[in-house]
């Protein structure tokens, strides 16, 4: 891995109690970009689950656009219905997949700390065994031109089970 | 047994695995109320949506096939 690309904080993997969210608060803002990566699965009684992720603990001035497929028919597109976060994101494997399963997904967050407004994408896969599963791209924006200082990943229904995992990455351009 | 939330302090590398609050609760649930509505009217718009485009290229005599031609 190039030396640009520097772990922040610790990964996070989460216990036997599960988790309602991750929270990576107290970010430095001498990257120029924001990695992060995930590995998570959830106990909503789907195949797969969405999260929500959200900025220095701010509920406004999100929006966000998720271009899917589910590996039968053609793909698809969904808006977020909600401005309180950025939706339709970092798809983890539901309770009804192959157990033992974990969905993965890349959050990359480019100019974090700059004074314009942040613009983040998210490239994501729910595992299953079986045909009911996810593959999708999300754009979202957050239309705040604070620095990010923390970052919170929430599943949309329940919670996150043990062993999922969450790494923290600053990006240097030199 | 109560929610957790686990928080990285980047600063410090400390990882906190706490309780939610009352508050975060309440918040939490008043999410997931939202995320099914919004969910539902979701799914309602797309079955109201297939059901209009069905109903046009049944007017106009289209085969499914014909129409995601159309369509493009």
């Amino acid at each position: 891995m190039a030396n640009t690309y520097i772990q922040i904080g610790s990964t996070v993997t989460v216990g036997v109690l599960g988790a309602a969210n991750i929270d990576f608060t107290s970010i430095p803002s001498t990257y120029t970009d924001l990695v992060l990566k995930l590995s998570l699965r959830g106990t909503d009684a789907g195949n797969y689950v969405n999260s929500r992720i959200t900025f220095n603990g701010s509920a406004t001035g999100y929006t966000s656009k998720l271009v899917y497929g589910l590996g039968t028919g053609t793909p698809s597109s969904i808006s977020n219905a909600v401005t309180t976060a950025v939706d339709y994101s970092a798809y983890g494997t539901g309770s009804l997949a192959t157990t033992s399963t974990f969905g993965s997904a890349e959050i990359y967050i480019p100019n974090y700390a700059g004074s314009a407004n942040k613009s983040l994408s998210v490239d994501q896969v729910s595992e299953n065994n079986a045909v009911a599963a996810i593959a999708g791209l999300t754009a979202g924006l957050w239309s705040n031109t604070a620095a990010i200082n923390q970052v919170t990943i929430t599943p949309s229904v329940g919670t996150l089970v043990q062993y999922s995992t969450a790494s923290l990455y600053g990006i240097k351009s030199s | 047994m109560a929610d957790t939330k686990i928080i990285v302090n980047c600063e410090t590398g400390e990882v906190t695995e706490l309780e939610l609050t009352a508050e975060e609760v309440k918040q939490r649930e008043a999410d997931a109320i939202a995320y099914a509505k919004a969910k539902a009217d979701e799914e309602q718009a797309a079955a109201e949506k297939a059901e209009a485009k069905a109903a046009i290229a049944e007017r106009l005599g289209l085969s499914d096939a014909e129409l995601a031609i159309l369509l493009g």
